[in-house]
């Protein structure tokens, strides 16, 4: 019974320490939709024009004594892209811009990340897109952080990027306006 | 004159059939081409607009089409039994390829709601919509059909040639002229 009852404490610490020492790992809540990729990109140079990604998963690991460590993995199925316009989304799911069936996935690792004092950091990382992986250069803001109403632990950033779709050998002229696109992702991780 | 006979067709039936011929030939050229064009190119979006009204009207003349061949049988075809029921089974294809062309089509163009938008005149609204992948399967499966019917419809044209160069009877005569 003693034994059983040190046996007990002994896990609890083993279980209890790391998780104060070490970075905590989430997971980014697409399940209940607190996640959004979106993109946009000039029309013309008249206006923009919006989209996202619907369907993504992904994780992040997260310390605040040690911020240098973060980790973010991010897998988007492309051909969930959606414009609110079903020929326009053929039209990018197939052989002139993203090629879905070709190249099914687009993919983030992280390669590195810089925070400054202000909630606001530096992600860097490689983005395989269209087959091609290349680093690319997040701005991240730190949103918030704490507990959620049911029982759990959620932190949430925001990330704002530029692609230049050539890089990406994304080569259907959409004009001179339109040879960039900007993304921009909110995400909620839920602390495992 | 306007009506089909025992052995000859009336002008209806001849007219209905070039006007379907010109618009199945005119729509898949325009939908080959149209599919092409550069994103700045004038006509990105007038083609387009201009196959899809055009398909939608298409229906209608079908939809005449049939109904005049079912009040109005056309006459009897030439040749032996095996080559009339070819013939029956050819037409009886492109009857079915036209309409899952055209059904194909709609449900492209309202695969998220929309309605098709026929010459500024009146629209088709959507009623199928929202189906996993709607555009893009229905789009390939719009495609396949079209090539489909082309190479029917050459064969068919195959066809009529055979009967009036070697067979040198009336069927072609006959879809060309009320006299003859």
């Amino acid at each position: 019974m003693k034994y059983k009852l040190l046996n007990g404490i002994a896990l609890t610490i083993v279980l209890t320490v790391p998780s104060l020492l070490q970075a905590a790992d989430y997971l980014i809540d697409t399940e209940k939709a607190h996640a959004f990729i979106q993109f946009r990109i000039k029309h013309l140079g008249y206006s923009w024009l919006l989209g996202r990604f619907n369907d993504f998963d992904g994780s992040f690991s997260y310390d605040e004594a040690n911020p240098t460590a973060s980790r973010v993995a991010v897998t988007i199925r492309t051909a969930s892209i959606d414009s609110n316009h079903a020929e326009r989304d053929k039209h990018l799911r197939g052989r002139e811009f993203l090629e879905v069936d070709k190249f099914p996935q687009a993919t983030f690792v992280s390669t590195g990340f810089t925070e400054n004092d202000d909630k606001t950091a530096v992600l860097t990382g490689n983005l395989t897109l269209h087959g091609v992986t290349r680093p690319v250069s997040l701005a991240v803001k730190h949103i918030g952080h704490g507990p959620d109403p049911w029982g759990g632990k959620r932190r949430g950033f925001e990330a704002t990027t530029r692609l230049k779709l050539a890089d990406y050998n994304i080569d259907f002229d959409l004009g001179p306006a339109a040879r960039e696109v900007e993304l921009f992702l909110s995400v909620e991780g839920i602390e495992q | 004159m306007w009506r089909n006979t025992q052995d000859a067709y009336g002008l209806v039936s001849i007219i209905l059939h070039w006007l379907v011929a010109f618009t199945v030939t005119g729509l898949f050229v325009l939908g080959v081409w149209m599919v092409e064009l550069g994103y700045y190119d004038r006509w990105y979006q007038r083609a387009p607009d201009i196959h899809k009204g055009a398909g939608v009207l298409l229906f209608g003349v079908m939809l005449a089409h049939a109904g005049w061949r079912y009040s109005n049988p056309p006459p009897e075809a030439i040749g032996s039994v095996m080559q009339k029921k070819a013939a029956a089974w050819v037409h009886r294809m492109l009857y079915a390829l036209m309409y899952m062309l055209m059904l194909s089509g709609y449900l492209i163009s309202t695969a998220d709601g929309r309605g098709i938008h026929v010459f500024g005149l009146f629209s088709v609204p959507a009623s199928i919509s929202g189906l996993h992948n709607q555009a893009d399967i229905a789009g390939e499966v719009h495609e396949l059909l079209a090539f489909a019917l082309i190479a029917l419809t050459i064969l068919h044209a195959l066809a009529a040639l055979k009967h009036h160069l070697m067979d040198r009877d009336q069927t072609l005569k006959r879809m060309l002229s009320i006299k003859h």
